[in-house]
C-alpha cells in the first residue's frame, strides 16, 4: 500500500508523461452485503449483472439529458485532458477527463448506436465485460465529481456526470462502494456520517457550550432541537468534533449569538452531506434531503442555514427544492436555502459584526476554493459571489491575506483530491497524489508569500488536507476553516457583563 | 454518373435530415431532472443565451482550456463558415448579393480551413495525451475534411472543371430536372466526400454541433433560489413515491 511516491511539487503545475496503468490497482473497499441491502441494492454482484447494467444504462440515458447529450458530444480535441488533478498527479492516462468518460462511452456505442453495433473497431466500441466493469469500478472511484475539466470543456462535458451515473449502475449490480454506502446507512439509520446519536451530540454540543463560556466568558449557546426557533442550521457532523471543523462551529455559534437570532441544530437532521450525490442516486439524495425538511417543519424554523461543507452546499442550493421543495413554510425574505458565509458577509456589511483581527496575526492566509462551491453553486446575487463572499469575511477577520495563482482559485480551483466520495484510507494514495496541484499551488505562496494557513469551507477539504499536508511537509492543523478565523477575532458583546 | 451522384445526394440529405431530427428530438425530450450549470453561471435567460453565443461563436471554455486547440479549431470552423456560404453561389440563381461580396474571402477561408485542420491533425498524432485518447474515426474524419478540401482546392487552382456545368447539376438537383455531371475525377471526388460527410454526420462525433445547444452546465441559468426548478422526473419525494 505505502510504496509509492508523490509526485514534486510544482506551479506552474508540470503535465506529466502517460504512464499507462499507473493506478490500475487503486480500488476502494466494495460494500458489504448488509449496506447494500440497507439502500434498496443487491447485497452483491449479481448473476445477471451484465444484462441488469446495460438495461440501467438505457434507464439513464433516457432520464438523463446530460449523459445522452455528453455521450454523443465529445470531438476528442484534449481540452480537458491535463486538467484533472488526479490526471495530474497520478500521470495514469484513464484519469484524463475524457479517457475516464470513455470507459463509459465505448460500452454506449457499442449497445446504443448504430456506429458501434456495426463498426466497432472504427469508433473503439467494446463489449460489456467482466474486466470493464473492474476498471469501471477502479477508474469511477478515482475521480472527486470536482468539474473542473466541465469548466475547460468546449460543450461543457462534465465528467461528474459520467462518474455519477457509473456508480448509480454499479450500485444497481451489486458492486456499491463501502465508504458511500455505509455512511448513507448510517445517515438514515442515526442522522448523520459519522454515527453520533442524539445524546453524544447533546453532551457534545454542551461540553462545547462550557469551552466556550471558558474562553470568552460569555455565555454562547449551541441549541439543540429547540422547537420555535427561527434558523435551523444544517452543517456536516464532522463541525461536531472533527478537527479543525469544531472551531468553525463555535464560529457560527459565536455570529449567531452576535446576531443576537434564535437558533438551533437538529437531532433528526444533525448532517449537512449528502453523500447520495456521490453515487448518483437521486432516490437516496431525495431521502436525505426530506430528513432536513421534516426536521426544519417540525421545528418551526422560518429560515435554513447551512455551514461549511462543499457538495451539502451544492445540493441544498440547487437540488433540495427540486427534489423535495416547495419550501413555502420559510420566510421568502431570507434565501432559501442560505450559506453560512452569506449569513456572516451580510452581517459584516451590516457593520455589526466588530473583529480584533490581531487575534489571527499569526497567520498568513490564502483561500482554497473548494470545487461544489465555485463550479456547481453560488453565494449572494452575483455570479461567482461564491469566491468574494468567503474572502471578505477572511479579509474583515485577518490582517495578512495572499491569493494563490490565478488559473488555481475560484472556478480554476483544484480538488483538495478527497471530494467525491473518495475520503476513504483506502485511496490514500490516490489521495495524497491528487492533492499535489494544490499542494503545489499552496507551496508557491508559502515560499514567496510567507503564507502560513489554508482556509477552507468545506469538511471534507478539512479532513482531507490534514491528512495529506503532512506528506508534503506542511502541518496538519496549517488548514483552516473560514468559521475558524470568525471563532478567533470576533468581539462579543456582554464581555465582562 | 449524373444519376448515381443525383440518387446519392438525394439519400445523403434524406440521412443527414431524419437522423439530425431524431438526434435533436432525443437531446430535446430526454429530461434534464436536476439544475447543474457550471458555475460562476449568468442568472437570467439572457444571460444564458449570451454565454451560449460566446461558447459558439467564439469557443470561449476552448479559449480557456489551450491556446493551440483553440486557434486551429476556431480557425478551421470559421473558415468551414465562410467556406459553406461561399458555396451558396452554386446553389442560388441570380446569386444574392452578399454571397457575391464574400466570395474571395471564401478562397482565403478554403486556406485558413485546411491550415487548422492541419494543425488540429499534427496534435492528435504528436501530442502523447491527444493520441491515447484518438481513434480511427478520429483520423477518418480529418481524413474525409482533408479530402474535400483539397479536392476544391484542386478544382480551383490545379485542374478546373466546368464549374458552370456542375452548378447546373446542383440547381438540378434542387428542381428534381437532373442534368449532366461533368466527370472530372476532383469533383467527383469532392462531390463524393461531402455526401459521405453528411452521411455519417448523425453517427458521429460531428453530433457536436447539435448537442452543444442542450448542454446543461452551459444552457441553465443559475437562479435555482429565484426560480422553483420542478420538473416531472426530479423524484417529489414529498409528494409521495
Amino acid at each position: 500500500m505505502d510504496d509509492y511516491t508523490l509526485p514534486e511539487l510544482r506551479e506552474p503545475v508540470e503535465i506529466p508523461e502517460i504512464n499507462t496503468g499507473a493506478m490500475a490497482h487503486s480500488q476502494p473497499f466494495v460494500a458489504a452485503p448488509k449496506h447494500q441491502l440497507a439502500l434498496g441494492f443487491p447485497g452483491e454482484l449479481v448473476d445477471d449483472w451484465h444484462d441488469k447494467a446495460i438495461a440501467k444504462f438505457g434507464e439513464l440515458l433516457e432520464s438523463q439529458r446530460a449523459l445522452k447529450v455528453y455521450m454523443d458530444a465529445c470531438v476528442k480535441c484534449g481540452a480537458c485532458a491535463d486538467k484533472c488533478h488526479y490526471f495530474l498527479g497520478t500521470g495514469d492516462p484513464k484519469n484524463m477527463p475524457v479517457a475516464r468518460q470513455d470507459l463509459m462511452r465505448k460500452i454506449y456505442r457499442r449497445y446504443f448506436t448504430w456506429a458501434g453495433k456495426w463498426f466497432p473497431w472504427l469508433v473503439g466500441a467494446k463489449d460489456l465485460t467482466r474486466d470493464v466493469l473492474d476498471e469501471w469500478y477502479s477508474y469511477f472511484h478515482q475521480c472527486s465529481q470536482c468539474r473542473r475539466c466541465s469548466v475547460y470543456c468546449p460543450y461543457g462535458i462534465d465528467t461528474a456526470e459520467f462518474s455519477m451515473a457509473a456508480r448509480e449502475i454499479m450500485d444497481h449490480v451489486g458492486m456499491g462502494q463501502k465508504y458511500c454506502n455505509e455512511i448513507i446507512g448510517k445517515v438514515h439509520d442515526i442522522g448523520n456520517n459519522l454515527g453520533l446519536p442524539e445524546k453524544a451530540l447533546g453532551a457534545t454540543l454542551e461540553d462545547l457550550e462550557e469551552d466556550l463560556e471558558d474562553d470568552t466568558g460569555v455565555a454562547v449557546r449551541l441549541p439543540l432541537d429547540e422547537k420555535g426557533a427561527d434558523i435551523l442550521l444544517i452543517t456536516p457532523s464532522a463541525d461536531f468534533f472533527a478537527e479543525p471543523h469544531v472551531d468553525g462551529l463555535m464560529g457560527y455559534a459565536k455570529v449567531f449569538h452576535q446576531a443576537g437570532v434564535s437558533w438551533t441544530l437538529s437531532s433528526q437532521a444533525s448532517e449537512a452531506a449528502n453523500f447520495a450525490m456521490f453515487i448518483g442516486s437521486h432516490d437516496q439524495m431525495g431521502k436525505i434531503a426530506e430528513r432536513i425538511k421534516d426536521a426544519a417543519m417540525e421545528l418551526g424554523v422560518k429560515r435554513i442555514i447551512v455551514g461549511e461543507c462543499g457538495h451539502a452546499w451544492r445540493v441544498a442550493y440547487n437540488f433540495w427544492d427540486t427534489l423535495v421543495g416547495p419550501f413555502d413554510f420559510l420566510d421568502p425574505a431570507y434565501p432559501i436555502p442560505q450559506h453560512i458565509c452569506e449569513f456572516t458577509f451580510d452581517l459584516i456589511q451590516k457593520g455589526e459584526l466588530t473583529f480584533d483581527k490581531s487575534a489571527n496575526d499569526h497567520m498568513t492566509l490564502t483561500f482554497h476554493d473548494s470545487c461544489n462551491v465555485s463550479r456547481a453553486s453560488r453565494m449572494g446575487d452575483i455570479p461567482g459571489g461564491q469566491f468574494k463572499i468567503p474572502r471578505e469575511i477572511i479579509k474583515a477577520c485577518c490582517n495578512n491575506y495572499v491569493d494563490m495563482a490565478t488559473d488555481t482559485i475560484h472556478e480554476n480551483t483544484f480538488c483538495c483530491g478527497g471530494g467525491g466520495g473518495l475520503l476513504t484510507d483506502d485511496l490514500i494514495e490516490l489521495r495524497a497524489k491528487g492533492a499535489s496541484p494544490r499542494m503545489g499551488a499552496y507551496e508557491q505562496v508559502v515560499k514567496h508569500h510567507g503564507v502560513t494557513h489554508l482556509a477552507a469551507i468545506c469538511a471534507i477539504c478539512k479532513t482531507q488536507f490534514s491528512k495529506v499536508m503532512p506528506m508534503y511537509g506542511f502541518a496538519m492543523d496549517d488548514i483552516v476553516g473560514v468559521h475558524q478565523l470568525v471563532n478567533n477575532a470576533l468581539i462579543l458583546d456582554g464581555l465582562g457583563e | 454518373m449524373t444519376a448515381a451522384y443525383a440518387i446519392l445526394f438525394y439519400s445523403a440529405t434524406l440521412i443527414l435530415v431524419i437522423g439530425l431530427i431524431v438526434k435533436i428530438k432525443q437531446y430535446a425530450t430526454t429530461p434534464a431532472p436536476l439544475k447543474i450549470p457550471t458555475t460562476p453561471a449568468p442568472t437570467t435567460k439572457q444571460g444564458v443565451v449570451l454565454r451560449m453565443a460566446r461558447e459558439i461563436i467564439f469557443f470561449q471554455s476552448l479559449f480557456r482550456a489551450n491556446k493551440w486547440i483553440w486557434l486551429f479549431g476556431w480557425m478551421f470552423h470559421i473558415a468551414l463558415v465562410l467556406v459553406l456560404v461561399r458555396h451558396l453561389r452554386y446553389f442560388t440563381e441570380p446569386v444574392w448579393f452578399w454571397v457575391v461580396l464574400i466570395q474571395p474571402f471564401g478562397i482565403y477561408a478554403a486556406f485558413a480551413f485546411v491550415a487548422g485542420l492541419a494543425g488540429l491533425w499534427i496534435r492528435r498524432i504528436a501530442i502523447e495525451r491527444i493520441r491515447y485518447i484518438t481513434s480511427p474515426s478520429d483520423h477518418l474524419m480529418l481524413l474525409i475534411l482533408f479530402g474535400i478540401a483539397g479536392s476544391g482546392l484542386g478544382m480551383k487552382y490545379v485542374s478546373p472543371t466546368d464549374i458552370v456545368a456542375v452548378k447546373a447539376f446542383i440547381l438540378g438537383l434542387l428542381y428534381f430536372d437532373w442534368q449532366p455531371l461533368p466527370a472530372d475525377p476532383p469533383v467527383l471526388i469532392h462531390l463524393g466526400l461531402v455526401a459521405l460527410l453528411m452521411i455519417v454526420f448523425p453517427f458521429s462525433k460531428l453530433l457536436h454541433a447539435p448537442s452543444v445547444f442542450f448542454s446543461p452546465t452551459r444552457n441553465q441559468a443559475d437562479n435555482p433560489r429565484e426560480m422553483r426548478y420542478a420538473t416531472d422526473t426530479g423524484r417529489n419525494v414529498a409528494s409521495g413515491e
